[in-house]
């Protein structure tokens, strides 16, 4: 330290002197990913589970018995749509349009829940004719997997809809489009884990 | 004991009358004891009108710095829990012998070891180590708070919401019977029809939703909030040890979470994933937990190493030896933790090809864990070591480290293994590294950063009593576990016939004697320090000629941590300011951007809490109404968008004043 | 046996740093040490080979942190003080390459010594010095873990006993192990080191007794309640002896059949010694497949059909016929939740009758057998360095050599 201007030029090099605000939700993205990629660890965990136990159908019904491939191939088609149909609202963002965002989201949500239903009947279906998760270990397994599956979508049918309304009330303001985003990268995620439901579980089944 | 068909009403499930535990007198008189103490703390706090403060200050707060401090002290008393059940286990094994049967019955033995487990690694380790973590890092990062302020903050109140389930389950009803990790078919419902397992199921999920949420925070911190020029190859090691420790907790607790839920279902839904019929697996279950529970004793020992990387650099008053290859052998071990988690039941009959190659795995770690310990000790080689309290117990796990890594390693020999497994030898060596890793590096680091948190050092004579209790104590209360594991004495017996083993189980207990010393004697230096806290005051917020960035502000650190982000241009980055002697910046302050404090992180833990105890209990009605609320106050909560404020400039300018005029007062006293 | 000689050293050094313990260690039994099969003595060595090799590397640490420690203490101002050294490439090579020579030393120790003494491997030496015979059939004995007893079967003798194992020594013992409801582990230190017992699989364990004398075993693996008290009484007797103890055993009382075993399965404490002189023959199999109780499936049954694709839409309500223990041992009968009330248990025993007309499988022999010769073991193409190893040592390194000249 010799001179005034020595100084503070040192205190420039070891302080950031200019700094702006951070801005808000900067690692919101990052957060959310790794937030997803745990819960891919549970899917993981579920799959293992299945692949251990699949077999397992306790002298009762296997795969065959049971599945009904139609009926998941229009389930399938149900969430795959709703994943291009959210890919509609976030163009549809991207161009700051609220109104269509949101009706693209209604589509989007239609389909998820549509998604649900033919999951829910499937279910109620299994289950009315003796094949419960207490059946087997396969059972338990099957509907542990698919229901978590389905859980998730029905948070994420919850999530769509307080957005709508947080995007009816202030718009497609800097908040709301990161949490579009985020559930985006979410729905997303479920049609990824259902193709491996859809692949592991139901084709892998019938071919046993 | 509970039955399967015990009674169960609409409006309180299962919970009846009989569910407290009146005809215990051990218990009676510790609830009494808690009742009183609890009465005496809610009554100063209303006298002195402290629950405004609390709240506003602490139980909302999102600052990380807050949320530290709140997790050392959950850590503390769920310790001093913890140690309870330790002792009481020690004087029931130093009894029960000649066909004295002690004064424990089974029921209440099997719930004191399977609580002391539990409650030491998720509810007084992790907190521990959560709260370093979630103090230092952010201001060894020069960054302002976390990723996610808010999030941190749920996440701790999840963490005590866990712990106030196992505490309840002291109270009301009953803790599990099954061991810390309740290996099924035990604790299935057919061999564990009561609550207990009830109470370790979702105090465990509940607290890993916190621990997870935390962990994905910390990472986001990490690689996001770092200050200029801090590259990964210059983030501080215990910074480098927080992200490995958090990779790991996001890559191992959902599976924890997973597999936890897939017992709750076989229980509630009766589903067969580990049941002896039906095609179900119980070796998956032990499969799947381990898979977890490896990294888990990662994630518990690898920020301990950074603590111990830190303390050593600065009591040595020289630079980390071997920084880079620190941060490979961290970065080896994360990868590492992975595959070696057959190693804990090599005795489940896998084959023998599968059996080495999970011994060598385990093994292997040794290497990086080994080239650790050489950089500290070399670290130490031709420095100027002061021996305050951190350092000492540095020096004391060392020593005590390499034996615990030594049995570890021999138990990871799997022929070994067949004659150690579920030994007291297997006990004495994970109590080796635990304690003489884990506890003592809290130890250390407390040490090391209470004159940052509070501005005032820690009172060193009471904190050498407390030392030399516990490294003493330790060794007298395992060196006979070591030694009874080679008689083929094994865990989690209540009762014994051979009467020559007594001699050891007393010494043990002495030992434990000596620890509740030592834990005593650290109460006392905290009180002791706090009442003389003028005399053992801070005021350079550097006391210890630190080198990373924690030391760069004043002790306590004002909210915003650093009014200026620091720009990082070498590994030890205060250390370097400290040489080049760069002036603090005077003036040019600007307002800062901080997160706003808020209830909703104790509110929704306090709905989860209510939760659990009523799926705890078959309360069906209050378990939906309590999911529901839970749902709600969370949707309320992302209706709050004004989660931001601004500390003005002139605030910031006077604080930093302030800051000048000590600093400036203390140059004076030393010219 | 100078081969545990380090080993009762080294804990002896640990504890003399705190108490004066020596006259204490000596009246001790070591019994994981000091063994009393030729299992468990390999294994002993080998815990013994391993601590030698590492403290190899951990003596020097602890003392050189000691010395380090104390000479650069910051009062020690003549000690040499270089704050900004903190790289030397030659002491990295040295930190990494020295624990990793020992772990490689260790690493092949490790895997020739599990596969020497892996569980299912039968024996191929009876001690140091003598091979197990060509023609030599194994003691066969049926392990049982129940709630909180041991039950042996000897299906060559056709006796059963509670709470007690006799074995004649030197005898190769085959035990193959199970549990009724919960895991346990199957321990006798004296004899070898311990497997787990499960319900419904069948683990095994090869060993051998060398010594006569009385010894214990217990459960290692903690299985509720009165898991303190389930040990039971381990005695080798000559084999003589062993053939007059079973003769006095089928000279006594007691049968154990199905409905026997289904009151002996009951969780009890402190069980006395039982003998019975005569056992099902086909009980031990029935309890690995969980299917003792009439009416109920077996385990091989129920996965030969799950092998098929399972019993189709037929076989969704045959519940009753396989629930073992799933709702508590005592509700062996209770309906599933969606189980059609209608739907009695009987229909269910004759849709079992029907799949089982065959009493339970055997599990197929998973015995890996001994190699005849260990030379692949140490290199192909390699010969010891014989010259230059004592012979002694030779021994205890090669993890259970056969002797060259096998005693006929």
């Amino acid at each position: 330290m010799s001179t005034p201007a020595d100084a503070a030029a040192l205190t420039a090099r070891y302080y950031d002197l200019d700094e702006h605000d951070h801005p808000e939700g900067g690692s919101t993205m990052l957060g959310f990913w790794i937030y997803l990629m745990s819960d891919c660890l549970i899917f993981a965990m579920l799959f293992a589970a299945f692949g251990v136990l699949g077999g397992n159908y306790a002298a009762g019904p296997g795969p065959k018995d049971l599945f009904d491939l139609p009926l998941v191939a229009l389930n399938t088609s149900m969430l795959l749509l709703s994943s291009i149909t959210y890919g509609f609202a976030m163009l549809a963002m991207q161009r700051g349009q609220a109104r269509a965002t949101q009706g693209w989201l209604i589509v989007t949500g239609l389909f998820g829940a549509a998604f649900l239903g033919i999951e829910l009947y499937e279910f109620a279906h299994l289950i009315h004719e003796g094949a419960t998760p207490q059946r087997s270990a396969f059972l338990s397994a099957f509907f542990t997997l698919v229901g978590t599956h389905g859980l998730h979508v029905t948070f994420g049918l919850v999530w769509l809809g307080v957005l709508l309304v947080q995007i009816g009330q202030r718009g497609l303001i800097a908040a709301n489009r990161r949490r579009l985003m985020c559930l985006s990268l979410f729905w997303h995620f479920l049609d990824v884990v259902w193709i491996g439901v859809f692949t592991f579980v139901y084709l892998m089944g019938m071919l046993r | 004991m509970t039955t399967p068909d015990q009674t169960w009403s609409f409006l309180f499930g299962r919970l009846t009358l009989d569910a407290l535990p009146l005809h215990e007198p051990i218990i009676v008189a510790t609830f009494a004891a808690v009742v009183l103490g609890g009465v005496a703390v809610v009554g100063a706090l209303t006298y002195f009108k402290l629950w405004g403060y609390l709240w506003r200050e602490w139980f909302t707060s999102v600052d990380h710095k807050k949320i530290g401090v709140m997790y050392m002290v959950l850590g503390l008393i769920m310790f001093l829990r913890g140690f309870a059940d330790a002792i009481m286990m020690r004087i029931q094994q130093a009894i029960a012998f000649n066909g004295n049967e002690g004064y424990l019955n089974a029921h209440h033995y099997d719930q004191i070891f399977t609580a002391h487990g539990v409650i030491m690694i998720f509810f007084v380790a992790m907190p521990f180590v959560t709260g370093l973590m979630n103090f230092v890092v952010p201001l060894q990062i020069g960054a302002r708070d976390v990723s996610f302020p808010f999030l941190n903050n749920f996440s701790f109140w999840m963490t005590a919401a866990g712990a106030m389930l196992v505490m309840a389950s002291l109270f009301v009803g009953e803790f599990a019977q099954t061991g810390w990790l309740a290996y099924p078919p035990l604790s299935g419902i057919a061999y564990s029809p009561g609550v207990g397992v009830g109470y370790y199921l979702w105090a465990l999920q509940i607290a890993g939703v916190g621990t997870t949420l935390s962990g994905i925070n910390l990472i986001a911190t990490i690689v996001k909030m770092r200050a200029p020029g801090m590259t990964m190859m210059r983030m501080p090691v215990f910074t480098w040890t927080s992200l490995c420790t958090n990779v790991l907790i996001v890559a191992s607790f959902p599976v924890l979470t997973a597999v936890l839920a897939l017992l709750s279902l076989d229980r509630y839904v009766g589903t067969n994933f580990f049941t002896n019929d039906f095609g179900g697996s119980p070796m998956m279950y032990v499969n799947l937990i381990w898979i977890w529970g490896h990294p888990e004793v990662y994630i518990l020992i690898l920020p301990i190493f950074g603590v111990f990387s830190e303390v050593t650099a600065t009591f040595s008053g020289k630079r980390l030896f071997g920084y880079s290859s620190m941060v490979y052998a961290t970065v080896v071990i994360t990868i590492l933790s992975y595959v070696v988690w057959l190693h804990h039941f090599f005795t489940m009959g896998s084959g023998a090809s599968v059996n080495s190659f999970f011994g060598i795995t385990t093994m292997v770690i040794s290497i990086p864990t080994g080239a650790k310990l050489f950089n500290w000790l070399f670290t130490m080689y031709r420095a100027r070591i002061r021996f305050d309290l951190p350092m000492m117990w540095t020096v004391a796990f060392m020593l005590t480290f390499v034996i615990g890594g030594m049995t570890g390693v021999l138990l990871a020999v799997p022929p070994a293994d067949f004659v150690l497994h579920n030994s007291l030898f297997l006990i004495a060596h994970f109590h080796n590294v635990i304690i003489g890793g884990v506890v003592f590096g809290v130890f250390a680091a407390i040490n090391y950063w209470w004159p940052k948190a509070f501005g005032f050092r820690l009172e060193p004579f009471w904190g050498k009593v407390s030392f030399w209790c516990w490294v003493i104590g330790f060794w007298l209360a395992f060196t006979p576990l070591y030694v009874m594991g080679l008689m083929g004495v094994t865990r989690r017996l209540r009762v014994f016939d051979d009467p020559s083993l007594q001699i050891w189980f007393v010494i043990a207990a002495i030992g434990a004697v000596l620890i509740a010393c030592g834990i005593a004697a650290m109460l006392v230096q905290y009180a002791v320090s706090i009442l003389r806290r003028d005399s053992l005051r801070d005021d350079s917020g550097d006391p210890w000629n630190g080198r990373t960035l924690e030391w760069a502000t004043s002790s306590p650190p004002p909210a915003y941590n650093f009014a200026f982000t620091p720009v990082v241009h070498d590994l030890d980055a205060w250390a370097e300011m400290k040489r080049t002697g760069a002036p603090r910046p005077a003036d040019g302050f600007r307002a800062i951007h901080m997160p706003r404090n808020t209830g909703a992180g104790i509110i929704l833990a306090g709905i989860s809490t209510v939760c659990g105890f009523a799926l705890i209990w078959h309360i069906w009605w209050l378990a939906i109404a309590s999911f529901a609320a839970l749902l709600i106050t969370a949707i309320a909560h992302t209706f709050n968008y004004a989660r931001d404020f601004h500390i003005p400039a002139d605030v910031v300018a006077e604080t930093e004043a302030r800051r000048a005029r000590q600093l400036a007062a203390l140059e004076g006293a030393a010219a | 046996m100078p081969a545990i000689l380090p080993s009762l050293r080294l804990p002896i050094l640990r504890s003399a740093l705190i108490l004066p313990l020596t006259a204490l260690l000596g009246g001790c039994d070591w019994v994981v040490l000091n063994p009393s099969g030729d299992v468990a003595r390999q294994q002993a060595d080998l815990v013994v080979i391993s601590t030698v090799l590492m403290l190899l590397i951990i003596v020097p640490v602890m003392a050189l942190t000691v010395w380090f420690a104390w000479h650069y203490r910051a009062a020690n101002q003549t000690a040499r003080y270089e704050p900004e050294w903190s790289h030397s490439t030659r002491l990295e090579l040295v930190i990494w390459s020295a624990p990793l020579l020992i772990i490689i030393a260790l690493g092949a120790v490790t895997w020739v010594g599990t596969h020497l003494l892996d569980p299912y491997r039968t024996i191929g030496r009876i001690d140091k010095g003598r091979a197990v015979p060509a023609q030599a059939r194994p003691l066969d004995v049926e392990v049982v873990a129940l709630d909180w007893k041991w039950l042996f079967i000897y299906p060559e003798q056709q006796i059963a006993t509670v709470n007690e194992l006799v074995l004649p020594t030197n005898r190769p013992v085959r035990f193959r192990i199970t549990a009724s409801s919960v895991m346990n582990s199957f321990y006798a230190p004296a004899l070898a080191g311990q497997i787990y017992a499960m319900p419904g699989m069948e683990t095994k364990l090869h060993a051998v007794l060398n010594r006569e004398g009385a010894f214990t075993g217990f459960s290692a693996n903690y299985s509720g309640a009165g898991f303190s008290g389930m040990r039971f009484a381990m005695r080798g007797v000559s084999p003589q002896g062993f053939d007059a103890w079973a003769a006095g055993v089928r000279g006594g009382a007691g049968t154990l059949d199905r409905a026997a075993y289904l009151a002996l399965e009951r969780p009890s404490e402190h069980e006395p010694v039982r003998h019975f002189a005569a056992v099902s023959p086909d009980l031990f199999d029935a309890v690995v497949n969980l299917c003792v109780r009439p009416g109920k499936m077996c385990m091989s049954q129920m996965m030969a059909i799950d092998a098929q694709g399972g019993t189709g839409s037929a076989g969704r309500w045959n519940v009753a016929a396989l629930a073992y223990d799933k709702y508590g041992r005592e509700q062996m009968s209770t309906p599933l939740p969606g189980q059609r009330p209608n739907r009695r248990i009987a229909s269910d025993d004759v849709f079992v009758k029907a799949l089982c007309d065959n009493p339970a499988g055997r599990a197929a022999s998973k015995d890996v057998r001994a190699p005849a010769s260990l030379a692949p073991l140490t290199g192909a193409g390699l010969s010891w360095p014989a010259q230059r190893i004592a012979p002694a040592a030779r021994e205890t390194l090669s993890l259970g050599a056969l002797p060259k000249t096998p005693l006929s």
